[in-house]
């Protein structure tokens, strides 16, 4: 029997919920290129004092602070992402036999994670 | 039809006849409809009144039989419990369901899928038969809430429309049947887990997955056949690392 197979070109153009989920997975490669920056970093802090200075410099360009306000953007956007559907990722959570709501537990990866990143920065900031 | 018909609606169709078209093209007409009618009956009068070649499925009218499934604008949903007065003024575009072959009109090839459904063994395979006699295997509720929403599936097709990775990867096994075979692995009385998992674990089972989760999204029965590939892939990674520690049950 012949059939008509549409073809798959620029489907996550086609649908906003594909646009989002493209969004999503690209945020990963700017929090890889954020974590590659960061050990790079690293890299000079063993060099010397020179050079971690010499980064440290480097990072107050216009064109490094402009991507790592990207980066934060896309990374609390991908935090977001990741605790919208981690409930489909777990077996089914209980508690006195009753299932926990999924909106429980996406409120839960939320707050700690909002939680823990505001004592991380008060730490690093006293 | 009842009530007194003021209004008329566009509804663009996608055409397609094997016979002498060499793509698709589509094809608007103007029906006249009243606020009760669904997106079906529009289809309806449509073949009816206007143009009896328009080839589309459907059967109960009532989002059971999962027959009457297709793109409306652009989102996959069963056309029997969508509206026309929601797509009133622009008008609605239908198209037959993404990812699937074309066989005329709004009619898809789910031949694909069928297979899929047969080889994920979507019935209970029990430890040891249990003669009539000896009565019923009995559940407790929290048995039966394990796998109760994925028993929903009404075979719409709604979920490999939406999911991107069908449509790039037609191996993959895909949402509803990799839902309906979590629906019997999540079962009490069932013991076929061993030989599901080979499916589960393989290149087309659930890592072809990348939880876009649009298929529990457009889901019309609240399946949330994400929620059953990605719980899979806990049991898939259970299974890779648990052989190391104990030895796989034989088949």
């Amino acid at each position: 029997m012949k059939t008509y197979m549409r073809p798959m070109a620029g489907w996550w153009r086609r649908n906003p919920f594909y646009l989002w989920y493209t969004l999503r997975e690209w945020s990963a490669f700017f929090l890889t290129a954020y974590a590659l920056v960061l050990l790079f970093g690293l890299v000079q802090l063993v060099q010397g004092e020179a050079q971690y200075a010499a980064w440290r410099a480097s990072l107050a360009t216009p064109g490094a602070l402009l991507f790592h306000a990207a980066a934060l953007l896309l990374v609390l956007y991908h935090a977001w992402t990741w605790f919208k559907v981690m409930h489909k990722t777990l077996p089914f959570v209980r508690v006195a036999g009753r299932r926990v709501p999924d909106r429980a537990i996406f409120a839960a990866g939320v707050l700690s994670s909002a939680l823990l990143s505001l004592l991380l920065l008060l730490w690093v900031l006293a | 039809m009842n009530g007194k018909i003021t209004k008329t609606i566009a509804i663009e169709c996608l055409r397609y006849d094997p016979q002498t078209d060499a793509a698709p093209r589509y094809q608007t007409y103007e029906v006249p409809f009243t606020d009760e009618m669904s997106v079906l009956e529009g289809l309806q009068y449509i073949k009816d009144h206007l143009d009896g070649s328009l080839t589309f499925r459907w059967s109960c009218r009532m989002a059971i039989c999962g027959s009457c499934g297709g793109m409306l604008n652009g989102v996959p949903k069963l056309s029997c419990e969508s509206f026309l007065r929601d797509y009133y003024p622009e008008g609605v575009r239908i198209e037959p369901l993404n990812h699937f072959p074309i066989q005329r009109d709004l009619a898809i090839d789910q031949s694909d899928f069928l297979l899929k459904l047969r080889s994920v063994k979507a019935y209970l395979i029990p430890e040891a038969p249990k003669p009539v006699g000896e009565g019923t295997f009995l559940q407790t509720p929290q048995q039966l809430d394990d796998y109760y929403q994925y028993s929903k599936c009404i075979n719409c097709l709604l979920c490999y429309a939406a999911c991107p990775q069908y449509g790039l990867d037609r191996d993959f096994t895909g949402p509803g049947a990799l839902a309906l075979l979590h629906r019997y692995n999540a079962d009490s009385r069932d013991a076929g887990k061993a030989e599901r998992m080979e499916l589960v674990n393989a290149d087309e089972g659930v890592w072809g997955c990348t939880l876009v989760s649009y298929c529990s999204e457009v889901c019309p029965k609240g399946v949330d056949p994400a929620r059953a590939v990605n719980q899979n892939k806990v049991e898939s990674t259970k299974d890779y690392f648990l052989r190391f520690v104990a030895p796989r049950r034989s088949k």
